[in-house]
């Protein structure tokens, strides 16, 4: 969205307001305002009802009715780290970070020569790489099974780093490259007049503009990588887990696991849904690949 | 791209001497080149070659459980594959499972991204709110609906609505569906909204000065107007959703029977339930054909949405 689009956003209220028969349209407004917070709760009340069965004892999370109103206790936190969370944190942590770094280091070099500086057939690369994202998955994981098998790269968090940077690949790509596609063609011809040198030309004028736009890619690309299951529990097991493989361990016990398990999808979707909170902006532009700004 | 020096050549004074402005030569095209390479050396190597090895592993009778025996079989296996009832029974399914998820959650989307056009007291919290679901870990997700949501005893539904209905057993597509849909609306709703918002006022405003009502002015300009993110909302879903196994391998496990065993989940299975390794291999082959042919559609429709700008 371009900052006159949003200023318009903005002014369309104020429009609203200023049209005639005023009281009846903003007790309609009121209406929907309340159509609008009952929706939002709705959506959201399975993941408060998640973070709050997370803080029951058992017997309480088993209840029938469900319980509101309990005095909150951190059994279900103290068994999940009992059962060691920790590792699978960690290689999740690993997973993600080191093939976020890597896709934007493959990425951002890439996108600049599919807009700044293009090759001749820039077209067909691009869908080359968005094509790759269509290929389903399920019909590649039996030979890079078998592939890191031979390799003797089983259960290994480099093999998820490897596969992790090939899945976000094509979105960097095209997220990149809309970026960079914003940078005005003038400012980069005045630096090259100024005669300056690729690298300066890079320090000084393009990464200042597209680093809201690396912030962006890295946090599809965190979310995507921490998020993965498909590959996850075909390809690790108890050395390279990530954290749902350790989510999918705790429902083969026997008895009540209700507020443990909860406790467990709490930890694990923190770090993701507060990356998502604090960059709503980003995330739009994001998930379109940068078709929407 | 020629583009670049026909529009540069006056300002790049070194471009100028160039006899051919419109041919770089071979140094030029390869310093253009070389940022690109490594990522497309990567791109093919990890996405290309496992596909050219499935292609090779369809032809073999290989049964991992029966060593020592792979035989070269030629087309049997596509043979078997294309007669499978499993197999189709899983299309279909994979076809009303994303069908129903996406165009449920683009119409949920819609309306919910209309409710957040207008300004209210506390958008921001409700919009935080909504997006909510879509950040959630997907296993998280399906976890806790199976059990903390559908379960029969102490579920939340039969909890609130009271009951004693099993709701995985008894409606297990709509159980899978449902969680999707919860997850997805968010997305679908985030790409609509911007949409909206970045409609012109003035054609609203001349709409109503011409006196169409809100419902004229909605089905005649709005929504043509949010065609292209309407369909860009589908086809991302569509991207992704195709491709779910997390919710069928937590929430069904593909049943009752196969009510719910989508493509990714049957060959799941062929490959580490039966250890038919020449089966899945055919099976991945044709899944990857029939992409293809959809695919080829929806690359259309990207170029057509992303408004492919001449790069300068």
């Amino acid at each position: 969205m371009t900052s006159a689009q949003r200023e318009q956003a903005n002014d369309r209220s104020a429009v609203r307001a200023a049209r005639p028969g005023r009281t009846r349209r903003s007790a309609r407004g009121a209406a929907w305002a309340v159509v609008a917070w009952i929706a939002g709760l709705l959506f959201f009340l399975p993941v408060l009802w998640m973070v709050l069965t997370g803080f029951k004892r058992e017997v309480d999370a088993a209840s029938n009715p469900p319980s509101w109103v309990f005095t909150p206790v951190l059994d279900g936190y103290r068994q999940v780290f009992d059962r060691d969370i920790t590792p699978y944190l960690l290689n999740s942590l690993m997973a993600s970070v080191l093939s976020t770094l890597l896709v934007l280091l493959l990425a951002t070099p890439a996108a600049y020569a599919l807009s700044i500086r293009p090759v001749a057939k820039w077209r067909d690369v691009l869908f080359f790489f968005i094509s790759t994202k269509m290929l389903p998955a399920v019909a590649a994981l039996l030979p890079i099974y078998l592939l890191v098998k031979e390799l003797g790269m089983l259960d290994n968090i480099w093999t998820m780093v490897i596969l992790y940077t090939s899945m976000n690949l094509p979105l960097a790509v095209w997220m990149m490259r809309s970026f960079l596609l914003e940078v005005p063609s003038a400012l980069i011809e005045a630096a090259a007049m100024d005669g300056a040198s690729l690298t300066v030309t890079i320090r000084r004028i393009l990464l200042p503009i597209v680093a809201p736009g690396l912030a962006a890619t890295a946090l599809i690309c965190f979310i995507f990588s921490w998020n993965e299951f498909f590959f996850a529990v075909n390809l690790t097991a108890t050395r390279a887990g990530t954290s749902p493989i350790f989510l999918v361990g705790f429902i083969t016990s026997e008895g009540l696991f209700l507020a443990r398990l909860c406790a467990a999808a709490t930890i694990v979707s923190l770090p993701v849904v507060l990356a998502g909170w604090i960059a709503q902006k980003q995330l739009v532009r994001g998930l379109s690949m940068g078709a929407v700004k | 791209m020629t583009q670049t020096i026909a529009t540069g050549a006056g300002t790049t004074p070194h471009r100028n001497r160039t006899t051919h402005p419109a041919r770089p030569g071979a140094a030029q095209r390869w310093t253009r080149r070389a940022p690109l390479l490594p990522a497309l050396i990567f791109a093919i190597v990890v996405t290309q070659i496992p596909f050219l090895v499935t292609l090779y592993l369809s032809t073999l009778d290989w049964n991992a459980l029966r060593p020592g025996r792979r035989v070269f079989v030629g087309l049997a296996n596509y043979g078997q594959v294309l007669t499978d009832a499993r197999l189709r029974a899983a299309l279909l399914n994979t076809v009303v499972l994303t069908a129903g998820s996406v165009i449920a959650s683009v119409l949920l989307g819609l309306g919910l991204a209309i409710l957040l056009d207008r300004k209210f007291p506390g958008r921001g919290v409700v919009r935080t709110l909504l997006i909510t679901p879509f950040l959630v870990m997907p296993m998280a997700a399906a976890l806790l609906w199976k059990h903390a949501i559908y379960n029969p005893a102490y579920g939340l539904i039969n909890g609130i609505v009271g009951g004693s209905t099993d709701w995985v057993s008894q409606y297990p597509m709509l159980s899978v569906v449902t969680t999707l849909v919860w997850q997805w609306t968010p997305f679908m709703m985030l790409i609509i909204l911007a949409g909206l918002q970045g409609q012109s006022l003035e054609t609203l405003e001349a709409a109503r000065v011409d006196g169409a009502g809100p419902w004229q002015t909605f089905t005649r300009i709005t929504l043509p107007y949010l065609r292209p993110y309407l369909e860009l909302g589908a086809l991302l879903g569509s991207i992704y959703l195709v491709q779910t196994f997390d919710a069928v391998f937590t929430i069904t496990q593909g049943g009752p029977g196969t009510a719910t065993t989508n493509l990714p989940y049957e060959i799941y299975l062929t490959t580490f339930r039966k250890f038919e390794y020449g089966e899945a291999a055919a099976a991945g082959v044709v899944v990857v054909i029939g992409t293809i042919v959809v695919a080829t559609f929806a690359l259309r429709v990207i170029s057509s949405l992303f408004r492919m700008e001449d790069a300068r």
